[in-house]
C-alpha cells in the first residue's frame, strides 16, 4: 500500500511506547506514552482506556498532559490494583497493549471570572489541565490541592504556574492547612472570596463535601465522575450515575456533571462492587509477582 | 413409502454436547457435520429448477449450487461457491436464523424437514479453515480509498467486498478486537472466538487493513477521515448503547445490561477470571429480563457461570419470543425457566446495596400494538416478589450517538439512527454511506451483512463514477 495520510493511522497504531516514567509519590507514578493520533485531539477534561496486556482489563486514566509536535500523552496513575501494578511494570521503551481515546466531553472551558480548582490525591492530575485551560482563557484561577499527606501531594510545581493563587491542604497537617480541601474552600468563600464555578476532581466523598460546601452559596459545581467502566464508549454501561434523578453514562454523557444534581452515594456503592473481586486478584497478582522475583 | 422417500424426509441432525456437560464449559454446544454426514444431508437437496431459498437469503447465496457442490464431494469448490456471496460463511452457518431465511423458504420444508443450509454453510467454512483459506481472484487495485467504521458483521462484509473490487480499505474499530458483537456479544460457547478470528484474518488477506482504538467522531471524525484522503465512509457501528427499564432501584450492586454482561464474559473474557483481570459476579438466582437471543445468550452464560437458577422473565408469552426457535430450545434443554406475562416493577436491595429481590407484575395480553405483537397489559394486584441476587436487562439498544453528534449534516431520524437510501446505504453526506443496526434498529448479524454488500456495491459505483466525471 502506498504511504500516504490516510494510512498513516494504520502505523501509529498499537505502538503505545512508554518514553518516560517517574514517580511522583509513593505508589503514584507518571507515564509519557508514544499516542500522536491522542495527541493531536485531546483536550482537558477527556480521559483515555487502556488495556495493558493480552488478559489486561480496560480502565479510563485521565489525560494529564498532551504534546501535538512530539506525539505525546502523559498518564498519571496510582498503584491500587492489579491493572495499574501491571502499567506500572511497563518499562521504558516497551508498550502498553491498547489506548483508546481521547473519550469523554471535554470540559466547557470559557472565562468565567473567578474558579476554584478544588482537588485532591491521585486526582489532581486530572484536575491539572482543567486549571492550565482555565488560566490560559482569562480566568483567576484559585487552587485548592489536597492530600492525605505531605509525600502524597503531586503537580503541586504545575499547579501553582498554572493559577494565581494555590492553597495546600493536608490531613495530618504535614503541609499547609491541616484538614481537608473542603474546609479551605469554605474559609475562602467566608473570607468574602467570590467564585464564578468551582471545579471539584478528587475521590467521590471528597467532589460530594465540596459541593455541599458550595450549594448553599449558590455556587455551580462541576465534578468528573470516575466510575468503572469497561469499554468507555457507551456500550455497557457499568458506568451509569444517576444525575438529577434520571441515569447517565459517565463515559458519554459526562465525565463532567453537574456537581449539586449527581447522587454520590449511588457512585460510591457502585465503585465498591467488586472491591472483593479485586483485592482477591490483586493478592494472588502480588504473590506470584513475588514468587516470580524470588 | 420407498427407501429414498423416508430418507428425505428428516435433516440429519447435528452433534451437540450434552446439556448435562455443556452446562459446566464454555466450548461449543454444536460439533458441526462430518464430511460423511454433510454429504448425506447434500444428499436430501431436490435441486429445485427455482430455487426458493436464495430469495430468502439477505446476501442472495447460490445455495442449490453449493450444496451440488458438496454432494459431489467438491468441498473446495462448494466453499467458493459460497464466498463469492458470503464472506463470513462459518459465522453465519452458526448463527443465522436460518429457519427464518433460506429454510423457510425450502421446498422440502413444505411437507418435511427443509434442508439444513446453515449446518452445510458450517460444514464447509469449517473444513476450509482447517485447511487453510484459498483467496479468490482480486480485481485490480483502483488507488480508492475506502474507510469502513466499524468492524462488525456489516463492515467486515463491506470491507471484503470493497477489497475484492480493488479498493484500498482500512476498517476502524473502536475496540481493542475486530468483530463487533460477533467478539462482544455472542458467546464462546455459540460462536468460538477462533472463528470469528480466522474470518477477520480472511477479510485482512482480502486486503483490508484493521486499525483497532479508534473510536469515530473522537479518535477522527468523518471530516477527518476525507481530509486524509479517504474517498468514502460507510458508518458501520452498529446497536449502541443499552436501553434499562428506569425502574426504582435498577443502578443496585448485581444487576447488568446485557451488553455488560457479555462484553465482559466474551471480550475480556471474565469467565476465566482471575487468569484475566476482568471480574464478572453472578450470584446463584439469576433473572434476565427479555427474550431476544441476548437474553438467550445471557442467561445461558450466568448458568455456565455457576448459577444455580436461571430466569427469564418476559411481559408477553412465548408465541411473541423474539428469539430464534433453536437458541429457546438449547437454553430450554439446558434448565433455563421461563417466567413468561411477567415484568418487573422495581428491584429491592440488601445492606450492601446488592440486589435481592425483584418485585413482579403479571400482564395479560390485549390488542396488537404498532409492532403488531400484542400489547402486554398488567394485571393489577397481581405483584409478587422473585428472590434473585442478580439481574441482567436485555431489553435492547440506542444508537451511539457519538458520529451523529460529530458529524455536520448527517441526519438522524427520532430514534437517533442514521438516515439512508434503503437501496444504496447513502446517508444525507455525499460519500458517506450507513448500514446494519446504527442505519436500520437492532437486526441479525445477516441482516447486517446483507447492508454492507449493498453499501460496497454503491460506494464502488459512486467510486467508478467519480472517477470517470473527474477524468473528463
Amino acid at each position: 500500500m502506498q504511504k500516504t495520510e490516510c494510512t498513516r493511522v494504520l502505523e501509529t497504531a498499537n505502538t503505545y511506547k512508554v518514553l518516560a516514567k517517574e514517580d511522583l509519590a509513593p505508589q503514584i507514578k507518571l507515564m509519557t506514552v508514544h499516542a500522536p493520533d491522542i495527541a493531536e485531539k485531546a483536550q482537558p477534561g477527556q480521559f483515555v482506556i487502556i488495556r495493558v496486556d493480552e488478559k489486561g482489563e480496560r480502565i479510563p486514566l485521565t489525560l494529564v498532559d498532551w504534546e501535538k509536535e512530539k506525539g505525546t500523552i502523559t498518564l498519571i496513575f496510582q498503584e491500587v490494583g492489579v491493572s495499574t501494578r501491571k502499567l506500572s511494570t511497563v518499562a521504558v521503551e516497551d508498550a502498553i497493549l491498547n489506548i483508546v481515546g481521547p473519550l469523554g466531553n471535554p470540559s466547557d472551558i470559557r472565562h468565567y471570572g473567578t474558579v476554584a480548582v478544588a482537588c485532591g490525591g491521585v486526582a489532581t492530575a486530572a484536575a491539572y489541565p482543567i486549571a492550565k485551560a482555565l488560566k490560559q482563557s482569562g480566568n483567576k484561577v484559585i487552587s485548592i490541592v489536597g492530600a492525605r499527606t505531605a509525600n502524597l501531594l503531586i503537580l503541586e510545581k504545575e499547579m501553582k504556574a498554572v493559577s494565581d493563587e494555590l492553597h495546600i491542604s493536608t490531613d495530618d497537617g504535614s503541609k499547609g492547612y491541616k484538614g481537608f480541601v473542603r474546609d479551605v474552600l469554605r474559609t475562602l468563600i467566608e473570607e468574602g472570596q467570590s467564585f464564578d464555578i468551582v471545579y471539584a476532581i478528587g475521590p467521590p466523598i471528597m467532589m460530594k463535601t465540596v459541593c455541599e460546601v458550595t450549594r448553599p452559596h449558590g455556587i455551580k459545581t462541576i465534578v468528573s465522575l470516575n466510575p468503572v467502566m469497561v469499554d468507555g464508549m457507551g456500550m455497557c454501561g457499568a458506568c451509569r450515575v444517576s444525575v438529577d434523578g434520571k441515569t447517565q453514562f459517565a463515559c458519554v454523557d459526562g465525565p463532567e456533571f453537574d456537581g449539586h444534581l449527581v447522587d454520590f452515594n449511588l457512585l460510591i456503592k457502585r465503585l465498591k462492587i467488586y472491591f472483593p473481586d479485586e483485592r482477591k486478584a490483586d493478592e494472588l497478582y502480588q504473590n506470584t509477582e513475588k514468587n516470580r522475583h524470588e | 413409502m420407498s427407501k429414498s422417500k423416508e430418507k428425505l424426509k428428516h435433516s440429519i441432525p447435528m452433534p451437540k454436547q450434552k446439556p448435562e456437560d455443556r452446562i459446566h464449559n464454555f466450548n461449543e454446544v454444536a460439533s458441526g457435520y462430518t464430511k460423511e454426514q454433510a454429504i448425506a444431508e447434500a444428499e436430501r437437496c431436490i435441486q429445485c429448477p427455482e430455487p426458493q431459498c436464495i430469495k430468502g437469503c439477505p446476501v442472495e447465496l447460490d445455495v442449490p449450487a453449493f450444496i451440488k457442490l458438496i454432494k459431489e464431494r467438491k468441498f473446495d469448490e462448494a466453499i467458493q461457491k459460497v464466498k463469492e456471496a458470503n464472506s463470513l460463511p462459518a459465522i453465519c452457518g452458526r448463527v443465522c436464523p436460518q429457519e427464518e431465511q433460506c429454510q423457510k423458504f425450502c421446498t422440502l420444508g413444505k411437507k418435511w424437514d427443509p434442508i439444513a443450509i446453515g449446518r452445510l454453510e458450517r460444514f464447509v467454512a469449517d473444513l476450509e479453515l482447517q485447511k487453510g483459506i484459498q483467496l479468490p481472484p482480486l480485481s485490480k487495485r483502483t488507488g480508492n480509498k475506502v474507510a469502513v467504521i466499524g468492524a462488525g458483521p456489516a463492515g467486515l462484509t463491506a470491507a471484503a467486498d470493497l477489497a475484492k473490487l480493488g479498493h484500498e480499505v482500512v476498517i476502524f474499530e473502536a475496540l481493542h478486537a475486530a468483530g463487533g458483537v460477533l467478539m462482544y456479544g455472542i458467546p464462546e460457547f455459540r460462536l468460538p472466538k477462533k472463528v470469528v478470528e480466522a474470518e477477520v484474518a480472511y477479510v485482512e488477506k482480502l486486503g483490508a487493513k484493521v486499525r483497532t482504538d479508534a473510536l469515530i467522531g473522537r479518535s477522527f471524525t468523518i471530516d477527518e477521515l476525507f481530509k486524509r484522503g479517504f474517498d468514502a465512509v460507510f458508518i458501520a457501528t452498529g446497536a449502541g448503547l443499552p436501553r434499562f427499564l428506569r425502574l426504582p432501584g435498577e443502578n443496585l450492586g448485581g444487576i447488568y445490561s446485557a451488553n455488560e454482561f457479555l462484553i465482559r464474559m466474551n471480550l475480556m473474557k471474565a469467565y476465566r477470571f482471575p487468569e484475566f483481570d476482568t471480574p464478572i459476579k453472578v450470584g446463584k438466582r439469576v433473572a434476565v429480563i427479555g427474550s431476544g437471543n441476548t437474553a438467550m445468550d445471557a442467561a445461558r452464560s450466568a448458568l455456565r457461570l455457576g448459577a444455580d437458577e436461571v430466569w427469564i422473565v418476559y411481559r408477553r408469552s412465548r408465541n411473541e419470543m423474539p428469539a430464534r426457535e433453536e437458541e429457546i430450545e438449547n437454553a430450554e434443554e439446558e434448565g433455563i425457566q421461563f417466567k413468561f406475562l411477567t415484568t418487573p416493577v422495581r428491584f429491592i436491595g440488601n445492606e450492601q446495596d446488592w440486589v435481592k429481590g425483584m418485585e413482579c407484575i403479571e400482564m395479560k395480553l390485549g390488542e396488537p400494538d404498532e409492532s403488531g405483537r400484542r400489547r402486554p397489559i398488567p394485571i393489577e394486584g397481581s405483584e409478587f416478589i422473585m428472590d434473585v441476587d442478580t439481574v441482567v436487562i436485555a431489553i435492547g439498544r440506542t444508537p451511539n450517538p457519538i458520529i451523529q453528534r460529530t458529524t455536520k449534516g448527517l441526519e438522524t431520524t427520532k430514534w437517533g439512527t442514521i438516515i439512508i437510501n434503503e437501496e444504496t446505504g447513502q446517508t444525507t453526506l455525499e460519500g458517506v454511506y450507513a448500514g446494519g443496526d446504527i442505519a436500520t434498529g437492532e437486526a441479525t448479524v445477516i441482516s447486517a451483512m446483507g447492508a454492507g454488500k449493498r453499501a460496497a456495491k454503491s460506494i464502488h459505483e459512486y467510486l467508478m463514477k467519480k472517477r470517470k466525471s473527474t477524468r473528463k
